[in-house]
């Protein structure tokens, strides 16, 4: 099909209906909104539902109930919105249930502001709500990865019964690009949904659907076999890009928006002779350690650059444990930089390290 | 490699954000590589609107524009605004019926075109932009007047394709202008 002009989160709708969502429970924010107008006037001609509810937190908990019934469910939400539907995310963890959700972040914190942001990074990547918990967590930069990744995840949240969460910013949720909504993706391995609770029939005993464990020793065997599955996501499913990586003196590590700005950095430091790479994580949970072992040995220093006050850099410390001096350069509060503002970085940290 | 960055500014009302994605369309119907940007928020009509395109051969990177290949003015404000954004030896494309003022800069090419009252001469005010437009395709020969006017058509469906000869009258008007008073 040839590809078409759409509004992010026009696409992000259609990418889901593709994607095989049945179920969508929302409720209106900016810059989302966008997302379940085209729902509502779609949804229903591709056999779905498509239900605004009362708030955020009604919307979360539907998902969880569609979820447990077996249904393949999705809500979205921009951040102080996903910071209301923490509870139901740590329920559905808790109990198993897959989910896909979209994050369009906006600045906070509180109310914050209404512009692009991805200053929700560590409520994204740390479970967000209560427990021993994550959400895969995929961090796109264009509307075709977006709209691919959106399309997969169904299946990944199913393959491990585990919220999947899609953080692009505003940026994406707000521009228009050319899109193939056609494009195949990896398709998973899927079992079928035994623990669905959508009736015996009188031939099999019943299941439950369930994150209150009150026998200690309950809970911790719960909870071990969770890790479990964390390390095997952990193994399984960093993804990453490695850009410009031969010769470079210092390397980037941006995703979403920011690494789209950094490329366009790159292309001018290019041009003047200075080598830069960009590590760009596609998922920021799992964050992509091992893409860190790829840096070679020409890098003298890591600059982070994310649209917050600093938040990612705190995994990409981790990862890189110690090795390299870390530097930082970030907007937050909906500013967004043009890309002299990154050349200037590099030359600041590359001028440090001399 | 062709690329072409433009900001499109003017206040809510004035059709700022279509002329931005009826280049963005035209762009990806000619196979080329495009993003479009709006200024969100609390915009309302009467209020400042502007939007980002950049059309390339090659992959859009970054969203944000610093330096502008072309930029369309539709009102005074903006001009104070983005005159900055064009880049040395860009374009600035201005309606001269809002904006009254002239660039301050001498390292750009400024086009004064008086959209509005161009449009009222047509008999419908609602089409400067499209007189804008006009302009633009007659200076870069980016795209065709056909082109753009395909797209209107399919936007428009058959409710409103009753508007499509004042669309076609503007963009000759705006073609016309620039040949008339830019040779």
């Amino acid at each position: 099909m040839a590809k078409v002009m759409m509004k992010g989160n026009e696409a992000m709708a259609l990418a889901a209906i593709k994607g095989g969502c049945k179920a969508f429970f929302g409720y209106p924010i900016t810059p989302q909104s966008e997302l379940p107008e085209y729902l509502a006037k779609h949804m229903h001609k591709h056999g779905g539902v498509f239900l605004q509810a009362e708030s955020e937190i009604a919307a979360i908990n539907m998902v969880y109930g569609a979820s447990g019934a077996g249904a393949r469910v999705m809500t979205s939400s921009s951040s102080p919105g996903i910071a209301l539907k923490q509870e139901g995310i740590t329920y559905m963890a808790g109990a198993q249930l897959p989910a896909v959700i979209i994050n369009v972040m906006r600045g906070g914190p509180g109310l914050g502001g209404i512009q692009p942001s991805q200053a929700d990074y560590k409520q994204v990547t740390r479970g967000g709500g209560n427990g021993d918990y994550y959400v895969i967590a995929f961090a796109p930069e264009d509307l075709q990865e977006t709209v691919n990744i959106i399309k997969e995840a169904f299946d990944v949240a199913d393959q491990y019964r585990n919220p999947v969460m899609i953080a692009v910013d505003g940026l994406i949720g707000q521009m228009m690009e050319p899109v193939d909504l056609d494009i195949e993706v990896p398709k998973r391995e899927l079992a079928e949904k035994t623990w669905a609770t959508i009736g015996t029939y009188g031939k099999r005993p019943p299941v439950n659907i369930n994150s209150l464990f009150l026998d200690p020793q309950g809970l911790e065997n719960h909870s071990w076999n969770l890790a479990k599955k964390y390390n095997t996501i952990k193994e399984k499913e960093q993804r990453y890009e490695m850009v410009n990586m031969k010769d470079a003196e210092l390397v980037i590590v941006a995703y979403g928006t920011m690494s789209r700005i950094v490329r366009s950095a790159l292309e001018e430091l290019n041009k003047e002779g200075i080598k830069v790479g960009l590590l760009r994580p596609i998922t920021i949970w799992p964050f992509p350690e091992k893409a860190f072992k790829e840096i070679p040995e020409s890098v003298k220093g890591i600059l982070t650059c994310e649209l917050s006050t600093g938040q990612m850099i705190d995994d990409v410390k981790i990862a890189n444990n110690g090795k390299l001096p870390v530097g930082f350069f970030g907007r937050t509060g909906g500013m967004v930089p043009e890309p002299e503002e990154i050349i200037k970085a590099v030359k600041d940290m590359l001028g440090g390290l001399k | 490699m062709m690329t072409e960055k433009i900001i499109c500014a003017g206040f809510g009302g004035q059709g700022v954000m279509l002329m931005g994605q009826l280049l963005a369309y035209a762009a990806n119907d000619n196979n080329l590589n495009t993003l479009w940007y709006p200024s969100y928020g609390p915009e309302t009509r009467g209020g400042t609107a502007n939007c980002s395109v950049t059309i390339s051969e090659a992959k859009v990177n970054s969203p944000v524009i610093s330096q502008a290949d072309s930029v369309f003015i539709m009102n005074s404000p903006s001009l104070d605004k983005f005159e900055s954004k064009v880049k040395p030896g860009g374009r600035i494309l201005i309606n001269s019926s809002l904006a009254e003022k002239k660039v301050e800069r001498d390292d750009i090419n400024a086009y004064y075109i008086p959209v509005n009252d161009i449009a009222y001469k047509l008999g419908n005010p609602r089409v400067a932009n499209m007189i804008m437009i006009g302009a633009y395709i007659q200076l870069t020969q980016l795209f065709e007047k056909e082109e753009i006017l395909k797209i209107l058509r399919k936007s428009f469906g058959e409710e409103k394709a009753h508007l499509i000869p004042i669309n076609d009258e503007a963009i000759e008007a705006g073609k016309k202008y620039i040949q008339e008073n830019y040779k």
